[in-house]
This record gives C-alpha cells, sequence and structure tokens, in this order.
C-alpha cells in the first residue's frame, strides 16, 4: 500500500476519494475467486467436461515403451523399461514380474521450485499408481522380471496423478507387455458446491473436494480411487459418474493414440511411393 | 462362434476380437465366451485359429530357437549367455562342443572367453525359465569377423520372410554372408554389409506395411545395380506376412 501511495502523491490530480476506493477494492478482492460464472466454470467448460487432452504413444527412442499425455496444462511423460532382469535380484517374485513405478515432478513443473528427488507425496503417488496399473497387466506370463514405469510430471496444473497413470497405461501397451485392457484415469471434485469434472489447477486449490479415479473401462472396473475433501453421499456418486464417463472419454483416445502411431507411419510411406511414382 | 474383426486390423488391449470356438495364438485371451485382445499388434486369423503379431516387446525364448548370444560369464562348467531377452541363456560344457571337455584339464575361457559372440540354439526353457542352450547343431558356431546388429525382436519374421526368402533375398544382392537371431541379433558380412544393414532398417520401420517386399526390392535395386529377376531362388510372390 505505501508504495501505492507514493505513486498518488505524484499524480496530483487524483484525489482522496479515488484511494479510499481503490482500498476498498484490494479488501474486495482477498475474497474467494468465483469460480462458475452463468453455469460455466471460469475456462469456459460445463460441469462434465473434460479439458482438451492429447495423448501421444512412443515418444521416447531409447525406451521400450512410452507416451506424453496433456490434460490442458498438465503435462506428463511416461517411459516404461521391460520386462527386464530385476536388480536388485532379492526383489524377484518365482512365478511372475514384479512391477516398479515411480512418479515424479520435475522441478519446474510448479510455480515454486520443487525440490527435487521423492518425497512423501510422490512415494504415495507410486504405489497406488502401481496399484491402479498392476490389475490389467499379466505378470504371470513374464516370472522373475521386472517392468519398470517412469512417470515424470513435466507440468502441473492439478490432475497429475490421473494424467500419470494414464500415460503409463499407453506407454506399457507400446512396450508390448500383455495387459486384458488399458487404464484410463480423470479426476472429478467440487467447486462452488458444483459436482464438476476434470478440475484446473485454480479449481483445485480453491475447490472443496478432488476425487481422483482410475478405471479399466472393458469390464468397468475401478483400480484407483480416492477422496480429498468432503462431499456428501449424492455428491459423491455424482463425482463418481462424471468422474467414470470421463474415464471412459479418455480410453477413446488413448486407443486412437496408440493406432494412430503405427497408421501415420504407413500412410507417410504410401505418400513417398506416391511421389516416387510420379518422378 | 463369431469373428468382430478382420485380418491385420490393428488392434489394442482390450480389444473385442471374436467370441466362441476359437484355437488362441499368442496375444490373446478368454474371459467367459469372448476373445480379447492382450497386446497392440496386427489380427491374423485363420479358420479357427486367431492370434496377435506383435509390433513391439521383447525376446521370451523357445525351444528350436537360433539365437546370437554374447558370452557374459564363466563358471565351474558353463557359460553365461546374454541372448538380448529378460533371461539368461546358459551354455553347459557338455553342449559346449562335440568333444569331451575335461573341467580339470582345459581352461573354458580358451573354448568361449567373456564377450564372444555365438550362434546358439535354445535347447529347453525350464518353468523357472532357465535356459539351456547348445552349439552342438550343425551351423552354430563362434563369430569371428563382421558386423552385429540388432533389431526388435518382434521384426524378425518380416527379416526372414515367408520361408527365409526376404533374408535370401539380401544375402544375393548383396554379397553378405547374414546370420538371422529369433533374439533380434543379426550378423552380417560381406561385400556391401552397410547396404544390407540399412535394407534392414527399411524392413524394421516398414514392417507392418503393405508391399515391403517390393520396397526392398526396388531400394536394393537402386543401391546394388543388381536385378533381383537373375537371382534363381525366389518365387515372384514373396507375401511378408506369414512366418
Amino acid at each position: 500500500m505505501k508504495k501505492k501511495a507514493k505513486t498518488k502523491e505524484k499524480e496530483e490530480e487524483i484525489g482522496l476519494e479515488e484511494l479510499v476506493e481503490t482500498k476498498e477494492k484490494d479488501v474486495i478482492s482477498e475474497e474467494p475467486v468465483k469460480l462458475i460464472v452463468k453455469g460455466k466454470r471460469l475456462d469456459g467448460r460445463g460441469f462434465n467436461e473434460l479439458r482438451p487432452i492429447k495423448i501421444e504413444a512412443g515418444v521416447l527412442e531409447r525406451a521400450d515403451g512410452s507416451a506424453y499425455v496433456e490434460y490442458g496444462d498438465t503435462h506428463a511423460l511416461a517411459a516404461v523399461y521391460g520386462p527386464r532382469e530385476l536388480h536388485p535380484r532379492h526383489l524377484t517374485e518365482p512365478q511372475q514380474a514384479v512391477l516398479r513405478v515411480k512418479y515424479d515432478m520435475i522441478p519446474f513443473s510448479v510455480g515454486d521450485r520443487k525440490r527435487p528427488g521423492p518425497d512423501r507425496r510422490s512415494i504415495e503417488i507410486s504405489k497406488v499408481t502401481r496399484e491402479a496399473l498392476e490389475p490389467v497387466v499379466f505378470l504371470k506370463h513374464y516370472p522373475k522380471t521386472g517392468i519398470d514405469v517412469f512417470i515424470e510430471i513435466v507440468q502441473a496444473d492439478a490432475g497429475t496423478r490421473v494424467a500419470g497413470i494414464t500415460a503409463a497405461s499407453v506407454a506399457l501397451a507400446d512396450a508390448g507387455i500383455e495387459m486384458s485392457d488399458l487404464v484410463a484415469a480423470c479426476s472429478a471434485g467440487k467447486i462452488d458446491g458444483e459436482v464438476v469434472l476434470d478440475m484446473n489447477g485454480i479449481e483445485d486449490n480453491t475447490g472443496e473436494a478432488d476425487v481422483p479415479v482410475a478405471l479399466s473401462p472393458k469390464n468397468s472396473k475401478i483400480t484407483l480411487l480416492q477422496m480429498d475433501g468432503q462431499l456428501t453421499e449424492d455428491e459423491f456418486e455424482k463425482a463418481l459418474k462424471y468422474a467414470v464417463e470421463g474415464c471412459k472419454k479418455v480410453y477413446e483416445l488413448q486407443k486412437a493414440a496408440l493406432k494412430k502411431k503405427y497408421v501415420a507411419a504407413t500412410s507417410a510411406t504410401e505418400g513417398n511411393n506416391n511421389q516416387k511414382g510420379s518422378e | 462362434m463369431e469373428l468382430f474383426v478382420k485380418g491385420r486390423d490393428l488392434v489394442v488391449p482390450g480389444d473385442l476380437l471374436a467370441s466362441g470356438d476359437y484355437l488362441l495364438g499368442e496375444g490373446t485371451y478368454k474371459e467367459g465366451e469372448n476373445i480379447y485382445a492382450n497386446i497392440l499388434g496386427l489380427v491374423d486369423t485363420k479358420e479357427q485359429f486367431i492370434k496377435i503379431i506383435p509390433l513391439s516387446g521383447k525376446y521370451v525364448p523357445a525351444p528350436r530357437d537360433l539365437v546370437i548370444g554374447i558370452v557374459e560369464d564363466i563358471s565351474f562348467s558353463s557359460w553365461s549367455v546374454d541372448i538380448n531377452s529378460p533371461y539368461q541363456g546358459v551354455l553347459g560344457i557338455a553342449n559346449a562342443t562335440d568333444r569331451f571337455i575335461d573341467i580339470n584339464q582345459e581352461d573354458l575361457s580358451k573354448i568361449y572367453n567373456i564377450g564372444d559372440v555365438i550362434v546358439a540354439k535354445v535347447l529347453n526353457v525350464s518353468q523357472s525359465m532357465q535356459v539351456g542352450l547348445t552349439m552342438r547343431d550343425k551351423g552354430l558356431y563362434k563369430l569371428r569377423e563382421g558386423r552385429l546388429i540388432s533389431i526388435s525382436p518382434t521384426k524378425v519374421p518380416r527379416v526372414i520372410g515367408k520361408k527365409g526368402t526376404m533374408v535370401q533375398l539380401l544375402k544375393y544382392m548383396t554379397n553378405c554372408r547374414i546370420t538371422v537371431g529369433q533374439n533380434g541379433r543379426i550378423w552380417i558380412s560381406g561385400e556391401n554389409p552397410n547396404i544390407a544393414i540399412e535394407a534392414i532398417r527399411l524392413i524394421e520401420r516398414e514392417a507392418h506395411m503393405h508391399g515391403l517386399t517390393d520396397r526392398v526390392k526396388t531400394f536394393l535395386e537402386e543401391k546394388t545395380q543388381k536385378k533381383v529377376s537373375d537371382i534363381p531362388l525366389i518365387e515372384e510372390s514373396g507375401a511378408d506376412f506369414n512366418v
């Protein structure tokens, strides 16, 4: 305020009344932001609308399988290595593969630089992600091996764990690992008293609840379900319904992304052949 | 018995393929009456039989496979061999040579040393994924010269071609000796190894597309100034998808 007062002194035209007005404005801005205006959310979405989602398979040359996923401003990269010899050796299971997941946020993924390395939160998310993926992977088909999944959050704007799960599942399929189904994930929540799908950063920080869900859509099996915040039973049911619908949309995008990797390659060479033919 | 996909359709894990009494091949699984895809790949179906041709994945050893391995370690009576797979191969001394080896008299590193590259055959794969290798068969030897390259093991059938036509084409056109291991390692030695390698990379890149043989033929003709039609061994129609 001091600074403001100084600048105001220089501009003599501004009277005292206006100064008071600006003071009042400052007080007003400290009130919570309206997240829903005229039935629309801040970014113009409806209540059960996803952010623009982009999925790309096979983006990394050196990993056995990889995927890049964007949920609006949340960007996640997943890499899969394996099945391969598991180190340290004593962790191997004689009858099945060991799935290991590492979720990590890159220091520049958030506003205040995140201290690199695992912390309580990322260790927990690694665990729930592993448990979200384990039910669909045919671990028994790869005895004595390890499958490593690395998820890096490149840019965070809420819903990083669901973006990570979506990416990891596409990366596993890209690596040629046997799975009963893909796992699609998205979150629902509550803002300004309304249940909404796929919250963005502001909504997540100021909202009342967050419900991330991962789904194996083939037989509608939920492999991840968490809740942060408070919801009534009815609100929870509604949030879950929204999230499941959202997952099914994500699922279609996942399938399209995996197919696109090979279809794109086909059309590219066909184009070349045509060129050669016309020469 | 109902089929929901066509041959060569691209499918992803969880896609419904068929229902009823099919014989299940690689990359499929059954849940109740329905048959689903297990992996990312192309549908291959013939009458009662349905399987998925994989587009990516690691080499899983199977008996009678020809593999190219690198000796990793020597122990009391066997060699540990890296076969480009999650599982390590073991070459026992009984299967190493045709003659008798007395382990008290002989230095095993004189026979196969660490770093040696060998063409071996998978003898057996146990329940616990112990992979037994053998060198006691024709065409199995230690490699002493030439170039070794690695491709995705899922593309090996394309490099070999139907009844070995593709690899014959490569051999004739480039004047190279080529050995293709099922584990994705390929050994090349001869006149034009670079052209052979380029052609193999082309096959690897475009393995899942129609008309592969023709494109490889054009490529080789361009590079070597030879005519494919001069080759006596190869039939005209080299279908490239049924290995």
